[in-house]
């Protein structure tokens, strides 16, 4: 039990854990129920290793980029073969890591696991069930700091998922093409961007950390720029977790030939 | 339109105290605070409650109704149905003195420990030049009305009393986040929010934000700008190359 019930150090004594009448349970159960589902869906498709590529129409889903193991079709790897080609190691093993990372150290998406996995607290005025709090003060939680780092790398994949949206534009025989697929690809892309560029490190370096504004006229129209879509990050996150998901479901059905993918050209 | 509602608030002290059920009438247009301003009136006359300005702007009458903290000159009746059972506690992170009246010196405690503006010490008062560009970040902050109703609500504190002592909660936080961002301001902040007043405790989970009456982004403008400052000079090793190359620390 926590100090909160305990009526500890001449607290008004109160038993109840909480006394909200509102279902004040019900966003950090719905944020579990989703993240959960999608590290399911997400772990299932990373270690498929199949159904990643369309190589008529050149798509190339996200999970699988870049697509650098020796098991790789060789047109969906742009930079090269090199991991080997084992059970347990993702064919885009080199960047899923770090976009783990960069999501989990994420502020939006620390407020919503500490809230819904770890119950630190379930909810505001809700007592959490731990007998001790140390927060972000100690390894392995301090690690959070880190995000800066996951930032960057993240920013670098963003330019590789770009560069795979605008090579599907080009289809198997070099011509010009556009589906479904590519709207997809390019909506994805563009959540991506707007996801990474709203983080509250990239806010920060663009500008927050200035004390003179005025000094730096154009870090300053930045960060107001950023700071706009940093009060969407939340929804942001969101969003992008749906856009991954579709992609990769979307690829993963043309290439399975589940559905044939939706040609306006070519 | 008046009907009688059913309120249960909590009576006591710091040895004991109960919830107690009072049927009490409410009019068209009432708050809370109003409803406690006639039990005092007619059912329960020794009542304790602390309250001011009846405007929200004095921070004054802060307590946990339906056990959301709040203030309750600024919660409305018409937000409850007339058949719901309201209770009103005393904040529960601080020690209570009686009834709904607690003991919030643990925030003068915390406020004086941030060290005050420390302005460059060749520039007198009065000659002090900022544009309004370089302030305005911070002047959110400057409304905050000290009613501690985000203190009370993180959880560092309000579930764990050992952590009193080494954080300083989400308001003085902001406090050093407002002097560590003001243009004028020459102290080193950043260490020392970490390591003397426990910015590594937040675990930015809002409810400071949530709670404030003053709509303040404690969290996304405060907590969080903090944080990555402390980041800038602990963590980063780009930042801390690019001050050694371009020699603009204090930038």
């Amino acid at each position: 039990m926590s100090s909160t019930t305990e009526a500890s150090a001449g607290r008004a004594q109160i038993a109840a854990r909480t006394l909200r009448t509102d279902r004040w349970w019900l966003p950090p159960l719905a944020n579990f129920v989703g993240l959960a589902l999608w590290v399911v869906y997400a772990t299932v498709r990373a270690f498929m290793q199949d159904w990643y590529f369309v190589p008529q129409y050149n798509y190339l889903t996200p999970f699988y980029s870049p697509c650098v193991s020796n098991g790789c079709v060789e047109q969906a790897a742009h930079f090269g073969r090199f991991l080997p080609d084992v059970w347990w190691l993702p064919y885009a093993s080199l960047t899923l890591p770090f976009l783990l990372l960069f999501r989990l150290t994420c502020y939006y998406y620390r407020k919503a696991y500490y809230r819904a996995f770890w119950l630190s607290p379930p909810a505001c005025a809700v007592a959490e069930p731990h007998k001790k709090y140390t927060g972000e003060t100690r390894f392995p939680l301090l690690g959070q700091n880190l995000h800066r780092y996951f930032f960057y790398i993240a920013a670098i994949i963003s330019l590789i998922n770009t560069y795979d949206a605008i090579e599907a534009f080009i289809k198997e025989d070099g011509s010009f093409g556009l589906g479904l697929g590519n709207i997809i690809l390019v909506i994805n892309v563009v959540m991506l961007w707007a996801y990474t560029v709203s983080c509250h490190s990239c806010r920060s370096i663009i500008g927050g950390r200035l004390n003179h504004f005025s000094k730096h006229p154009l870090r300053y129209k930045l960060w107001v720029q950023v700071s706009r879509l940093n009060g969407k990050h939340m929804q942001l996150a969101w969003t992008t977790l749906a856009t991954l998901a579709i992609t990769d479901f979307y690829i993963m059905a043309v290439s399975a030939g589940w559905f044939a993918d939706l040609r306006i050209v070519g | 339109m008046s009907y009688d509602a059913h309120f249960r608030v909590w009576r006591g002290d710091s040895e004991k105290g109960e919830l107690v059920d009072y049927p009490v009438e409410v009019n068209e247009g009432e708050v809370v605070l109003d409803i406690i301003h006639r039990l005092q009136q007619t059912e329960a006359g020794d009542l304790a409650v602390r309250w001011n300005c009846k405007a929200g702007k004095c921070g004054s009458c802060s307590m946990e109704i339906n056990g959301k903290p709040r203030l309750a000159c600024m919660t409305r009746m018409s937000t409850f149905t007339e058949t719901e059972t309201i209770t009103v506690t005393p904040l529960r992170t601080f020690p209570v003195i009686r009834d709904l009246v607690t003991d919030v010196s643990f925030n003068y405690t915390k406020a004086r420990e941030v060290p005050s503006f420390a302005p460059p010490p060749d520039l007198e008062p009065g000659e002090y030049r900022m544009q309004q560009v370089d302030v305005e970040r911070s002047q959110e902050f400057r409304k905050c009305i000290e009613c501690y109703l985000c203190q009370n609500t993180c959880h560092v504190v309000r579930d764990h009393e050992e952590n009193k002592e080494n954080f300083a909660g989400p308001r003085y936080l902001m406090r050093i986040a407002e002097l560590d961002m003001h243009p004028l301001d020459v102290a080193d902040r950043k260490q020392e929010a970490q390591e003397e007043h426990g910015l590594g405790y937040c675990n930015i989970t809002k409810c400071c934000t949530e709670v404030c009456p003053e709509h303040i982004k404690i969290t996304d403008n405060a907590l969080i700008p903090l944080k990555e400052r402390v980041v800038d000079r602990k963590y980063d090793p780009l930042v801390w190359l690019g001050s050694k190359i371009f020699k603009r620390s204090g930038a």
